[in-house]
């Protein structure tokens, strides 16, 4: 008998009966208005030591962005390849990924995504490789990391996110959940921010509208 | 080979572990308690958590099943191991095949349990720790002492002299600040250059094929997303029926396990992703004794385990012994129960009575697991195992619990012994209490035992019995 057929044999000589469905008497819907929900959100990543900026519309993205990288003398962005033409400030070079090696995705200080989905109660950004993210290195390799996250994208709990991510997951699509910048409390449980992923996540809220609109 | 009591004897003799250890876990608990009362229904998660486990283990051939088709047609490839060996087998001869000649690893404390790393190094492989606690473990060639924070027995002046040494950093300073940076920079090179990666799970999705890692540093997403092949390893107790079952497992883990509402960074991805990630991805699926504790009704329950540690932190025992006297990857009131199931009761040493039975850690578990239920049945295990030896037949315990019994179980010798304890009661008594009891020294020095009544209950009842 092989290994497989071995351990699936021990598995159904000890098995039990099955069980019932467990019972979910958690919180499962979101019971926030949007503004609320908007003001959770921001109030939790700010927690974490992430920058916070609201935007009206998605047109005043590129302005914010420009006023990110000014501030944290940001002077080169990498995007994937379809990051809206409205987030990208002239003034600031910026490279596409399409397909860069990980040592020149490493020298570009700062990467510009957007996101899948956003959770206020633990200030989480989700991203699945979808709209506006490419892929998984752009956002890990770089020391900043800016996020624009639209107020629509953002629930308040960890099951209504689990739900909207459901068909992405069935898709097979790769998630990073990210929850402030990396972190690490090995050393006497004293936590420091900034270890091997981003030092430091920008967040940049969009109220109106969507992450679907039209690719320029 | 030592014992769990002559362990924790060498490890209470140094008090600056204990005082780490202490600073450690007091501030890991003021951090766990803070988020887990922010959740008004922590008892429902609670609830939800330990039924899915208990419903996944009532299923595991058929997760199991599903959960290999599902990485399959996602283009990964799905290991099956009976035993460490087998898995050791299995991941170098995948790390072979690629001829790096490092891999990177994300903590895992499974790669541990089959003792991975030796195995590499024999065939000249060399494995790189990437998570902070384990690379300071590495270093300083010890062992882990604590399932989530390591190198949690040392001190920023203890890390600073072993960075000092082997990263020939000198000017650095004990500011944990610095420390990290130094690890980030040590390690940077390495994330960008090795090809190859093995990493743990923290769960696995059988209706998606997904598998998770959950962490704070980064080390794990660079682990999971730069090398070309990344090969996972995972105990099969942690496949989860369904995609739903994460929105559980995603609010117990990090608040039960840092005290955090969520961890900086979770991964979650399905076989490989044409342009995004490794293009071969392998999963060995690790049995190792699982399916024995697995066929152990009461004992079952030790595989709900999620590897938070927060029975460790809550544990009396685990605060003032420390992690190395548990001898084993998994410490405090969870390696009790596990370390003897998968390694065999007799081999394990005494890790099953290291405990008060005080129940804290049963209350303090995310997924509920009865510790010291299973401890007390290992514990039966343990004894009726060592009385099937003459050794044991001959122990002053046997002996005594044999004509226990015989006594117990007749009227006259019963009535007799307690006539017979009255006197030694009237004998020895002092404030209500035996002093000594002759035989059993070292036992009674730490008992107090109430002095047998003058009179017993029986011969009282005689006495009064024709007034009545």
């Amino acid at each position: 008998m092989n290994a497989r057929e071995e351990i699936l044999a021990r598995i159904r000589a000890s098995s039990g009966p099955p069980s019932p469905a467990p019972a979910r008497d958690y919180q499962h819907a979101d019971a926030l208005s949007p503004g609320e929900t908007l003001s959770k959100f921001a109030g939790r990543i700010t927690d974490y030591g992430v920058l916070v900026t609201e935007v009206a519309n998605e047109t005043a993205v590129a302005d914010a962005v420009r006023e990110i990288c000014a501030a944290r003398g940001i002077g080169h962005l990498v995007t994937s390849p379809d990051c809206p033409g409205p987030w990208q400030p002239q003034d600031v070079m910026i490279t596409t990924d399409r397909g860069l090696s990980i040592e020149a995705l490493a020298a570009i200080p700062a990467a510009l995504t957007g996101a899948a989905c956003a959770i206020a109660e633990t200030g989480t950004v989700i991203l699945d490789g979808g709209f506006a993210q490419g892929r998984r290195a752009i956002s890990l390799l770089a020391d900043f990391h800016l996020c624009v996250v639209f107020a629509a994208q953002i629930v308040e709990c960890v099951p209504a996110a689990i739900a909207q991510m459901a068909p992405a997951a069935r898709a097979g699509r790769p998630f990073t959940f990210i929850s402030g910048p990396s972190a690490t409390a090995d050393i006497e449980f004293d936590r420091v921010q900034g270890v091997h992923g981003p030092r430091q996540l920008d967040v940049i809220i969009v109220r109106t509208g969507a992450a679907s609109a039209p690719r320029s | 080979m030592s014992d769990f009591p002559s362990r924790a004897h060498t490890s209470l003799k140094n008090a600056q572990m204990r005082r780490n250890v202490r600073k450690a876990v007091t501030t890991i608990r003021t951090k766990t308690g803070r988020v887990i009362a922010e959740r008004a229904d922590w008892q429902q998660l609670r609830d939800a958590g330990s039924a899915i486990k208990t419903e996944a283990l009532g299923s595991l051939d058929t997760l199991l099943i599903q959960l290999e088709e599902r990485i399959q047609a996602a283009g990964g490839v799905v290991h099956w191991a009976r035993d460490a060996a087998e898995a050791r087998q299995i991941i170098v001869g995948l790390v072979q095949a690629t001829d790096s000649p490092t891999v990177i690893k994300i903590k895992s404390m499974t790669t541990d349990e089959i003792e991975l790393n030796p195995a590499l190094e024999a065939a000249g492989i060399r494995p790189i720790e990437t998570d902070l606690a384990d690379m300071i473990v590495q270093l300083a060639n010890e062992k882990p002492s604590h399932l989530l924070v390591p190198a949690i027995h040392k001190n920023r002046a203890e890390i600073r002299s072993l960075f000092q040494a082997e990263m020939s950093r000198p000017e650095l300073t004990d500011n944990p600040r610095d420390l990290t940076d130094a690890a980030r920079t040590y390690l940077r090179d390495h994330f960008t250059h090795t090809r190859v990666a093995i990493s743990g799970a923290n769960f696995a999705v059988a209706e998606t094929g997904a598998v998770g890692v959950v962490e704070s540093e980064g080390n794990g997403r660079m682990c999971l997303t730069l090398p070309d092949t990344l090969i996972s390893i995972m105990g099969i107790e942690k496949v989860l029926p369904r995609w739903q079952d994460l929105e559980v497992f995603l609010q117990l883990l990090p608040r039960a396990a840092t005290g955090e509402r969520m961890n900086p960074y979770n991964s979650i991805w399905t076989g490989v992703t044409p342009g995004d990630g490794p293009t071969a991805f392998h999963l060995v699926l690790l049995d190792n004794g699982r399916t024995r504790i697995l066929a152990d009704q009461i004992a079952r329950q030790t595989l709900h385990c999620i590897r938070c540690s927060r029975c460790l932190n809550v544990c009396p025992v685990y605060e003032r012994a420390g992690g190395h006297a548990y001898d084993s990857m998994y410490q405090g009131p969870i390696g009790a129960v596990l370390t003897p199931q998968l390694r065999g009761l007799a081999e394990a040493g005494s890790p099953a009575f290291a405990s008060s039975l005080c129940g804290a850690c049963h209350e303090a578990c995310p997924v509920q697991i009865d510790i010291p239920r299973i401890l007390v049945h290992l514990r039966g295990a343990a004894v009726e195992a060592s009385r099937a030896t003459l050794g044991g037949k001959l122990s002053a315990e046997t002996l005594a619990m044999a004509s226990a019994a015989r006594i117990f179980g007749n009227a006259a010798m019963f009535g007799f012994t307690q006539d017979a304890a009255g006197l030694l009661g009237a004998m020895v008594q002092q404030d209500g209490l035996l002093p000594r009891l002759p035989g059993l020294g070292a036992w009674s020095l730490s008992r107090e035992l109430p002095a047998p009544a003058r009179q017993s209950f029986r011969a009282w009842w005689k006495q009064r019995k024709p007034q009545a």
